[in-house]
């Protein structure tokens, strides 16, 4: 039940905002995201740390063709609820400084794709989860669209259409599965399991790339990405943040669940291609974020290699990959949001992004610069931030397929310093220039979130193990399947 | 008693809490009390717990578990500590010699506004030093490792409005993490090989591996790419120079004494594994060696006090890898303590210099300050006669003590170790009689205001002086019928080792005739530089002036920085603005768009889609949902 009230309150919230919300809007949208943190934080006090499946809610939706309304929590799920439910209050909170045209459309919005999100990491059916997949998109293409920067119109329809023909390819590989299942059919997932594992090795490679496209262009795994730099520098800042914050966890949180146990042995056919595509973006991606001025686009490579790093260690297909990915999925999701909070905040103190217009800020706002040291540290990983744990294990996960991909991989970390220090280097340090001689240290909405994110870096990076505690047993049941 | 061992880290953890959130609020006076009474707290427990191994007989190894740290399926790493001779020795040397440069720095940095910031980058320094050297698997050791080396970039580019010193922040950092990335795969191949990190666990296995096996090979190798970037070796040594632009007892402490020796510390705590990889072991004499020469012949024409002084710890970390390289683990780490004296104590001393200066670092503009600055040319003399290898001071056992290893096992390596000693005594005499003595060469307005030190910083150059002076007492060489205290105490930690290496003494009369030789040798040179730079009176040439070929592709060090901006940092970002504008933007994207407008073009109707309005979008979306359903109900 709890499970069907989280997917309902943003959903009657959202409608809320849209019709009734006016001036009052992120107000409105705030308590009630973090209502939903509150259901979430409850539902996690109640968590049994075992691979059940838990708070399930399973009624018919349309019988006849085996659909139901199912929905649960298990413990990859449950991980996933909290990066949603807990970025979300703080994407709203973020926007605290902004002023948007029809803000109850804006926040409205924010809160309908907070409910297929929340849809999408938690549906055990089939068609559910695609219409929750389908759904996620249509908030965020209006955000794009109707708030982004120059050029929107163009950028957002790309990235609709591009992401579009990925989730039809998944379309046509679970209604293959689908006809698969036995008697009157069925769109659940353990039907869905049965009928892909089932199924012999030229099908399953053939549903492996439907549902692969799919997942693969949401993270994005080179060379499926073109999409995404483009999309995070035009969107306006929170919707930036939802799409790499939550958004792109979709696709790898797809990968975990629908697709490695779904045909196990075209996974075990293509997981090396997989990898081999996911590291060589990590590379590309680390070398190409190295040549950006922007900050912002700077930020949408570096996510790209981080992405990769995590696609990388789901197709390892080994417990340390996978919670390792698990774990990345909620680090990287605070470490971007930060990112791009920090990107803003700048971009809003001197209406420029350019990196070389910058310098000198650490003199003016050194608690400024402290902030964004602490979540830099989080971003290249180091120990006793949030960002160690997930890539040690990645790496560790990707060394036992390969020790020369773990090598490749793993340069990740050197490429990694190379562009955030020098990013920081010319954002923060040197001489103050024109843009930045008025540079005000960060504000109280401000200082609350940067406070709350240096917080996470360092909590979750010093004391990890609650969160690969809650994973851990839905995991191995899940490679279970999949080995 | 032994659970305290929590303590050591803790204290300049609570320091680094205190003087870091707090540190706008806080009196310099009071930061300052704060961060050296943390690290004088760790000391004395240091000292607590080393009185108590040295009692306990054979029981001198104990773990400490904090808490779980990160697990996933058969792995799982504890945060626990390790204390034993060795991290014990470690302990010592880091909280003691890190005290003193506390003390130093209260002083040193008094009149910048940085002041409590420095301090609490230091405490957070000595916490992850001491984490580095504590840790009971080698993830902790990484964590220590990694947090370091942010530190060592917090620290190097303190002064951060100044590019130069920003890009040498950055350059140690970056260069760090390719041998970190070494590091990591080599924690891998161990959890892949021992299917656990833990110290206890792996040695107890690998004891049963036999000698070369290739995993073990790869192993050790893949952990010394590791301490090449943390101790500064061939080819990963150039960010060691260039990270003098932090202020001075960040060199000492950091860039001298403790950090850097890393490496050293990794490989003998590791010490089991190298032993059982003799390939290894010679691969990491080599470079040993080769670095420990090649740096020295760097730290001829060097100008800068504190260039000279780091191309001359880059060279002494060389012998303590040779000796590493031999198996002589245990005069590693005598050399590692001794080096931490002295070096300490000349870093110290040149930051007495610079600051009396003004700021001033190069030594063709200092001279004749001997009598301006009493203290700090008595100290600095004694730190030079201490690394200069002359007795009875305690650089003269420690490298004395290598060098009769090297000799024992190869006679090659010898000549180098020599010859690399007679290098170190000429330029570290040249830097003290370029620095003391002659007549000043600054300008007048330098001169007058040239004063010794206060007290804050003059005391910790006394108290380095005597460690240096009496450091070698604690391993004193069996020729002279004594007892090698150290070795005696770290025995337990390089027993299995010492029963698989190959016994190569030699008699006591060889040992009697090397040293002697080495003493003559040293005395030779040292008159020669006196010769030249003080009765002579010679000054190295001022910048733009030309030198022979050989002198200067010396005085240019190599090339090395060049070389590598030209064959790897220019070329990968040329590679990566093509990755940009060509391949991405032109050809995967233009791919991309391709096809979309093929599909566009071909199908007037998608063009709609473009329109924009909200309702048309809904109502595709509810369309092909209704169709979908109309599909599968079919």
């Amino acid at each position: 039940m709890l499970t069907a009230i989280l997917i309902a309150l943003p959903f009657v919230a959202g409608l809320l905002v849209i019709t009734k919300g006016g001036e009052q809007s992120k107000r409105i949208a705030l308590i009630a995201s973090l209502i939903e943190l509150v259901i979430v934080g409850i539902m996690l006090s109640q968590f049994q740390l075992n691979a059940e499946s838990q708070f399930v809610f399973n009624y018919p939706w349309i019988p006849s063709l085996g659909i139901n309304f199912h929905v649960a929590v298990d413990g990859i799920s449950m991980l996933m609820l909290l990066l949603t439910a807990g970025l979300t209050p703080l994407i709203i909170y973020s926007s605290f400084g902004h002023q948007y045209s029809k803000p109850q459309n804006f926040y409205g919005l924010i809160l309908l794709m907070q409910m297929a999100l929340i849809g999408v990491f938690t549906a055990l059916d089939g068609f559910l989860f695609y219409i929750f997949w389908e759904l996620a998109l249509i908030p965020i293409y209006f955000i794009c669209l109707l708030w982004g920067g120059e050029n929107r119109a163009k950028i957002t329809f790309k990235f609709f259409l591009y992401t579009m023909v990925g989730s039809l390819f998944m379309l046509v590989a679970l209604i293959y599965l689908y006809q698969q299942t036995p008697g009157s059919h069925s769109f659940d997932i353990s039907a869905l399991y049965a009928a892909g594992q089932a199924l012999d090795l030229n099908a399953q490679r053939g549903v492996f790339w439907g549902l692969f496209l799919a997942f693969a262009i949401k993270m994005p795994i080179f060379p499926l990405h073109t999409w995404q730099p483009d999309t995070y520098t035009v969107a306006p800042t929170q919707g930036t943040m939802l799409l790499s914050g939550i958004m792109l966890k979709m696709g790898i949180y797809g990968a975990i669940r629908w697709l490695l146990p779904m045909v196990p042995e075209g996974v075990a056919a293509y997981a090396n291609l997989a990898m081999v595509l996911a590291i060589i973006g990590i590379i590309y991606a680390s070398l190409i974020a190295w040549v950006q001025t922007d900050m912002k686009r700077l930020i949408a490579y570096s996510s790209i290699a981080h992405v990769g790093l995590i696609a990388a260690g789901v197709f390892s297909l080994n417990e340390q990959g996978v919670s390792g990915a698990v774990f990345q999925m909620l680090s990287h999701g605070i470490n971007v949001f930060a990112l791009f909070f920090i990107a803003d905040m700048i971009e809003q103190r001197t209406k420029t992004r350019l990196m070389s217009q910058l310098g000198g800020v650490r003199t003016i706002a050194p608690k400024f610069a402290t902030f964004f040291m602490i979540i830099m540290m989080g971003s290249v990983a180091l120990p006793l931030t949030n960002g160690f744990p997930g890539e040690f294990l990645l790496l560790n996960g990707v060394y036992q397929t390969s020790g020369m991909y773990a090598l490749f991989a793993g340069i990740t970390i050197i490429l990694g310093a190379v562009y955030m220090l020098s990013a920081y280097q010319k954002s923060m340090l040197g001489e103050i220039s024109a843009a930045t001689e008025n540079f005000e240290e960060p504000k109280a909405h401000e200082s609350h979130i940067l406070w709350i994110c240096a917080g996470l870096v360092v909590l979750m990076g010093v004391y990890p193990k609650p969160l690969f505690k809650i994973a851990e047993p839905a995991i191995q049941q899940l490679l279970s399947m999949v080995n | 008693m032994i659970k305290l061992v929590a303590l050591v880290p803790l204290f300049p953890l609570l320091g680094f809490i205190i003087t870091g959130l707090f540190g706008k609020s806080l009196s310099k006076t009071f930061a300052g009390i704060v961060a050296s009474g943390a690290i004088l707290l760790s000391f004395i427990v240091s000292l607590l717990l080393f009185i108590q191994l040295n009692e306990a007989g054979d029981n001198v190894s104990h773990t400490v578990k904090l808490f779980d740290w990160i697990s996933a399926g058969k792995f799982s790493a504890d945060l626990s500590l390790l204390i034993d001779p060795l991290s014990s020795v470690f302990l010592l040397v880091i909280t003691g010699v890190g005290f003193l440069i506390h003390v130093y720095s209260t002083g040193y940095m008094h009149d910048d506004e940085g002041h409590n910031k420095f301090f609490s980058y230091l405490n957070l320094f000595v916490f992850f030093m001491l984490l580095l050297v504590l840790g009971s698997n080698y993830l902790v050791m990484f964590v220590g490792w990694e947090g370091v080396g942010l530190c060592s970039y917090l620290l190097i580019g303190f002064w951060f409005k100044n590019t130069n010193y920003n890009n040498a922040a950055k350059k140690a950092f970056i260069m760090n993490r390719i041998g970190d990335l070494g590091f990591l795969l080599g924690i891998f191949l161990i959890y892949v090989t021992f299917g656990s990190v833990s110290y206890d666990e792996v040695f107890a296995q690998a004891k049963f591996y036999t000698a070369d096996e290739p995993v073990l090979i790869a192993i050790t190798l893949l952990l010394f790419i590791g301490a090449m970037g943390k101790s500064a070796q061939l080819p990963l040594y150039t960010w060691l120079p260039d990270a003098m632009a932090g202020p001075t007892p960040v060199s000492a402490l950091i860039h001298a004494a403790t950090m850097v020796t890393a490496g050293i510390y990794m490989i003998a705590r590791s010490n089991i594994l190298y032993t059982l990889a003799p390939v290894s072991l010679h691969v990491v004499a080599l470079i040993g060696v080769i670095t420990a020469v090649f740096a020295a012949t760097i730290g001829l024409l060097q100008n800068d006090i504190k260039k000279v002084l780091a191309y001359s710890t880059v060279s002494q970390l060389g012998y303590m890898f040779l000796a590493l390289g031999l198996g002589a683990y245990t005069s590693a780490v005598f050399h590692v303590i001794t080096h931490a004296f002295f070096k300490a104590l000349l870093f110290l001393g040149a930051g007495s210099v610079i600051h009396a200066m003004g700021g001033e670092q190069d030594i063709r503009k200092m001279g004749g300050l001997k009598s301006h600055l009493p203290t700090t040319f008595a100290t600095f003399l004694i730190g030079t006669i201490a690394i200069s290898g002359i007795p009875p001071l305690a650089g003269f056992f420690s490298k004395d003590e290598i060098l009769a290893h090297a000799f024992a096992h190869n006679k090659i390596f010898w000549l180098l170790g020599v010859g690399g000693s007679v290098l170190t005594a000429f330029y570290m005499f040249r830097l003290l009689f370029l620095t003391f003595y002659g007549k000043f060469r600054g300008t007048h307005h330098q001169e007058e205001h040239l004063h010794e030190s206060p007290k804050s910083i003059t005391i910790p150059l006394v108290v380095l002086a005597a460690l240096a002076v009496l450091g070698g007492l604690i391993g004193l060489p069996e020729a002279f019928h004594a007892k090698h205290l150290l070795k005696a105490f770290l025995s337990p930690v390089f027993a299995a080792s010492d029963i698989r290496m190959l016994p190569a003494e030699i008699t006591h009369a060889t040992e009697y005739a090397l040293m002697a030789l080495a003493i003559v040798i040293v005395f030779v040179v040292v008159l020669l530089a006196r010769n030249k730079y003080v009765i002579k009176g010679e000054l190295p040439v001022a910048d733009g002036v030309a030198l022979s070929p050989i002198s200067k592709l010396i005085a240019n060090k190599y090339y090395v920085d060049e070389i590598y901006d030209a064959l790897i940092v220019k070329p990968l970002h040329w590679i990566s603005g093509i990755f940009y504008r060509v391949m991405d933007i032109q050809m995967v994207d233009g791919f991309v768009n391709f096809i979309g407008k093929s599909v566009v073009w071909s199908s007037g109707v998608l063009r709609l889609a473009q329109t924009g309005k909200i309702g048309y979008y809904v109502f595709v979306m509810v369309l092909s949902v209704a169709l979908l359903l109309l599909y599968i109900s079919i």
